[in-house]
């Protein structure tokens, strides 16, 4: 593998994790259980996107195919895509798409920390930007968590459902692989031991206020940033982001 | 003859923000650098939030706004870093956003007081408000709600 092939690798993770995400978060416009969290969601969606578009504009310039962020974002099927498991399982209830905005929050965080701090000063710029937006994206989850967790008895039962049910899909942030491996050694990504490390010391503190479990298991799923299997939801949801694009390809307005 | 520099600036001061009106783009402090490149005029505009709807508009009414002025050769340059932080907007922007009503960004991480009575019994609603810029806070004193300009 390249240089240039593992660094567009890595900028499509960076941007289809906030795609995928930002999506899912989006699918709730309208639908939340209160208007203010209604709000919230809605424009954490767009923080998400608006991330997107830097870091797929910039995997289409390091590509040098002349596809745009748009083309890479809606007219790539399912198995090009390499954003985390995690972000693409479905929305569940409300506290179990906090539960999974938490998740990811506080490895966002914690990778954006480090990328503020990568050779390439592209990336560096992007990472300072999103950084501001995914810090406040944390403090909303987190402390929904929290409120959530140590809630009523149904709050609770829930919550510890969710983080049951997801837990499996956190390993696979902290799994390195060759993409990840030729990215540290170009001084751009970070060591992702150290940032399971900080990721734990975080996600502790977070589930011990919300009085929540943290499941023994160190099993991880993966195949998502690999893009080897992604799990069966990934294709359901492009067939609702795509669906314009599949229909009228290259439709603009 | 091109117009000096302090003279688009001034330009631009007139040149509102899409979705709050009493400020200007200026004033929002999103404009980082105006200068001449040969006949081209050259406008370094930062996005405030990166999925800002507003960001694409701006850029349109920046050009419209030099268009009319007689500048017929513009480029807006779009610049992430450094990151924009509520730290540049202008003093008489805050003092304009207080007299819209929406509370100026505090770095205690909560308005100072409300826009509408001055009072400080304050309540924070939701963390997000009507537009990715703004949070949603309600005044104990006079029940009234109020947006706050998010300090990032």
């Amino acid at each position: 593998m390249t240089d240039q092939t593992a660094l567009f690798e890595y900028l499509l993770r960076l941007g289809d994790n906030t795609l995928v995400l930002g999506h899912r978060v989006s699918e709730w416009c309208g639908h939340a259980p209160v208007l203010e969290e209604d709000i919230a969601l809605a424009n954490t969606a767009l923080d998400l996107i608006g991330q997107t578009q830097m870091w797929l504009g910039l995997a289409g310039e390091v590509e040098g195919s002349g596809r745009s962020a748009d083309d890479l974002a809606m007219h790539r099927d399912v198995w090009d895509f390499r954003n985390l498991l995690l972000v693409e399982q479905p929305n569940g209830d409300f506290g179990q798409t906090l539960m999974r905005q938490c998740l990811f929050d506080a490895f966002h965080l914690e990778l954006l920390t480090d990328l503020t701090r990568a050779s390439d000063d592209r990336i560096a710029a992007i990472a300072a930007k999103a950084l501001k937006e995914v810090t406040y994206h944390l403090d909303r989850s987190s402390e929904t968590v929290i409120g959530l967790g140590d809630g009523t008895e149904e709050s609770h039962r829930r919550m510890q459902a969710a983080l049951d049910l997801l837990w499996p899909y956190v390993g696979e942030m902290f799994t390195p692989d060759a993409v990840d491996d030729a990215m540290l050694a170009a001084g751009i990504a970070p060591d992702l031991k150290a940032l399971r490390a900080r990721f734990d010391t975080r996600i502790d503190a977070i589930l011990t206020e919300a009085t929540l479990t943290k499941p023994d298991s160190t099993y991880a799923q993966s195949g998502g940033k690999t893009g080897f299997r992604h799990s069966e939801h990934l294709g359901h949801m492009l067939t609702q982001m795509q669906w314009l694009q599949r229909a009228y390809p290259g439709a603009a307005w | 003859m091109t117009p000096d520099l302090s003279t688009i600036w001034n330009w631009l001061d007139q040149v509102p923000d899409p979705e709050i009106p009493v400020i200007s783009v200026v004033d929002l402090g999103i404009v980082r650098d105006v200068a001449w490149q040969g006949d081209t005029l050259e406008v370094a505009v930062t996005p405030t939030y990166s999925g800002c709807p507003a960001t694409s508009v701006i850029a349109m009414d920046i050009e419209t706004a030099l268009h009319d002025r007689g500048i017929t050769n513009v480029r807006i340059k779009t610049q992430i870093a450094p990151p924009w932080t509520t730290d540049w907007l202008s003093d008489k922007g805050r003092a304009k956003l207080t007299e819209y009503g929406i509370a100026p960004p505090s770095p205690a991480g909560g308005p100072d007081a409300c826009p509408r009575c001055g009072g400080t019994q304050l309540t924070r609603i939701s963390q997000f408000g009507s537009t990715p810029c703004k949070a949603h806070w309600r005044c104990d004193d006079c029940l009234e709600p109020f947006d706050y300009f998010k300090c990032i």
